[in-house]
């Protein structure tokens, strides 16, 4: 294990925590002003991913595949707020998960009929598919320089977004205390369904640009979901900041987890005990550290309720 | 005090009408007599399909004692079940096939790992206590994924069947009876445990802790007991499963089954002795003559939890009273 080493996958933590973060964002933001739980986010982002494949397989151009996945992600996300899920805010959590997983069944039986039970190809771009000299010997695939680069620019865009304008003082105020801010005079349900649009895009915008690096297959929302939902519960739900330095957190522990862990009880411990540990350990390591800063702060790193 | 949060449904509901108090026993003689039936029909198939169907409720009946008397909504009771199972897998693996050391000794472990994970998770609530308890049970499902003994993600078959100890071979479907004969306690301990001071005691603190903990009860310590034990129980199912199916995998514990355990109780009735019962035969029914008739069985689950959701919140076995009301 070098240094070399250790940088590649710090890279790659630091990929998967973006991506976790445009997933959380969204989710955060829905849980924490209207105290609604939403399982569907995860087929949001599965609608993402494979309209963005099958729109860059089939014309060849990527940028315009993200775009028009993210547009009918937000169209679906749009008729389901109307739908369904504007109909949920006033009933208690346990409706919302079970009426969120119907949806979620309804939505993996749909991608199974518009696009067969196998996973798809989802190609990687064809400007992006070398490698860029980062350092001296260090390699690093241009397409998840990409990614950094893009959850960057969202993560950037959302905080001034949040943090800079009009819209974004609705959004935190409803987040803080929604009676309150509608008392106030704030249209919090209109709010609402912009950050649930606005969610559903960051979504289908993960999804697409996970595709290329992961399977593009069916369950592949529910299997994203839950890290994204540590890393909302790690971050204090409702804040955008808590999320987004616990989607990093989430997104290095579980690489650096995965490709740190074994090697190291490989060279501590008897070989078939190390075999057995090293996964588990690797796999566990993001409820631990969930269950850790629930025990010390039962509200999460940033609590956005006041 | 007006907070009513997801209660409201066991309260207490006018003495069942005769042919109602007799109808445990109605179903309990016809499901009793399915093995003796059912070959002669050529559906030998279903006596395995109710077996499960049966076992699956003995689970659901012990989440539907923490969900809906106690108002804890967990997310993990599927990883409870994993523990029972892997705990009969544990055994057969080193040698020991007896049925009534495996399952008694699956409850046990369930229990232990409650006690861990309850003692911890009890202490939050709302969402963070669904996120805790989903967490827990990643962990779990986690574990068995890597446990390369026990065949890791592919799963352990279990080749040699389980011993029935006393009850062997009396008859080809004695395990059916066995099982039957633990549902049919589970339903009977439901329905007593809501009179119960127990009972009441956990009702009460889902109505309203802070008021009972002011009137000294050891709100925690029932919280906690309730879960453990409703876990033991889950366990036991789990340990059931591994016995009828013959074969443990780690998929028994994916989050999503968790989900679907609830999803049958809420279909039931929360806080019902039928509850569980209805909820898991009219889902399993549901998928298992959808799947027979399309690859698309999915969907038409998803709608009917949608209508459950929006037109019968308070589940299936509360449709009877609603009707009696009008009446």
């Amino acid at each position: 294990m070098n240094t070399i080493f250790v940088i590649e996958q710090l890279l790659n933590g630091i990929g998967y925590g973006f991506m976790l973060f445009m997933l959380a964002a969204g989710l955060t933001l829905v849980f924490g002003i209207m105290d609604t739980m939403n399982l569907a986010h995860g087929s949001l982002y599965m609608a993402g991913a494979y309209v963005a494949a099958k729109v860059h397989a089939g014309s060849g151009f990527f940028v315009g595949g993200v775009l028009i996945a993210v547009a009918i992600t937000v169209l679906i996300a749009f008729l389901l707020e109307m739908v369904i899920v504007r109909r949920l805010y006033q009933r208690d959590h346990l409706a919302q998960v079970l009426a969120t997983f119907g949806i979620i069944l309804i939505a993996d039986d749909l991608v199974h009929a518009l696009w067969g039970p196998s996973p798809i190809m989802a190609p990687t771009p064809a400007a992006l598919t070398g490698p860029v000299q980062v350092l001296d010997g260090l390699p690093y695939p241009s397409y998840r320089l990409l990614m950094i680069g893009t959850g960057l620019v969202v993560a950037i865009g959302l905080y001034l977004l949040v943090n800079r304008t009009r819209l974004g003082m609705l959004v935190r105020a409803g987040a803080s205390n929604r009676r309150m801010a509608e008392f106030m005079g704030v249209r919090v349900a209109r709010v609402f369904s912009f950050v649930f649009a606005l969610g559903a895009a960051l979504a289908a915008l993960a999804g697409a640009l996970m595709g290329p690096i992961s399977a593009v297959q069916i369950g592949m929302g529910e299997s994203i979901l839950i890290p994204a939902l540590v890393v909302i519960v790690i971050g204090g739900i409702g804040s955008i900041r808590g999320a987004f330095v616990a989607s990093l957190l989430v997104g290095m522990i579980d690489t650096a987890g995965r490709a740190f862990l074994p090697p190291l009880l490989r060279a501590v411990l008897p070989p078939t005990l190390a075999a057995d540990l090293g996964p588990a350990l690797a796999g566990i390591a993001m409820y631990l550290l969930m269950a850790t800063v629930l025990s010390l702060k039962p509200a999460g790193l940033f609590p956005a309720r006041s | 005090m007006s907070s009513v949060p997801l209660s409201s449904q066991a309260v207490s509901r006018p003495r069942a009408s005769a042919p109602l108090r007799f109808a445990p026993w109605v179903v309990l003689a016809a499901l009793a007599a399915i093995p003796l039936v059912a070959p002669a029909f050529g559906l030998d198939y279903y006596i395995e399909f109710v077996r499960r169907v049966l076992i699956v409720t003995i689970a659901a009946a012990s989440l539907n004692v923490i969900l809906g008397y106690g108002g804890m909504v967990a997310l993990g009771h599927a990883g409870f079940i994993g523990v029972g199972a892997y705990t009969v897998v544990a055994l057969v693996d080193a040698g020991f096939d007896q049925v009534w050391l495996a399952w008694p000794l699956a409850m046990l472990a369930a229990a232990g790992f409650a006690a861990i994970i309850g003692a911890i998770s009890l202490r939050t609530r709302g969402v963070y206590f669904i996120m805790i308890t989903l967490a827990f049970a990643q962990m779990l499902y986690y574990v068995a994924v890597s446990l390369s003994t026990y065949g890791g993600d592919d799963g352990y078959g279990i080749y040699s069947p389980l011993s029935l100890g006393w009850f062997e071979g009396w008859h080809p479907h004695m395990l059916y009876w066995i099982v039957l004969a633990l549902a049919a306690a589970a339903f009977a301990l439901v329905g007593r445990l809501a009179g119960s001071r127990f009972g009441k005691a956990l009702q009460g603190i889902r109505d309203n802790e802070t008021r009972m903990a002011a009137m000294g009860y050891p709100v925690f310590a029932i919280k906690l007991a309730a879960f453990v034990g409703a876990a033991a129980v889950a366990g036991l199912a789990g340990a059931m499963l591994a016995v009828n199916n013959a074969f443990v995998s780690p998929s028994l514990m994916h989050w999503t089954e968790s989900a679907t355990l609830l999803v049958m109780v809420v279909l039931g009735g929360l806080g019902r002795r039928w509850g569980a019962p209805l909820g898991v035969a009219v889902w399993m029914t549901l998928a298992e003559v959808l799947k027979l008739h399309t690859a698309y069985w999915h969907w038409p689950m998803g709608v009917a939890l949608l209508l459950v959701v929006f037109f019968a919140p308070r589940g299936l076995a509360a449709l009877a009273d609603r009707r009696r009301e009008a009446a």
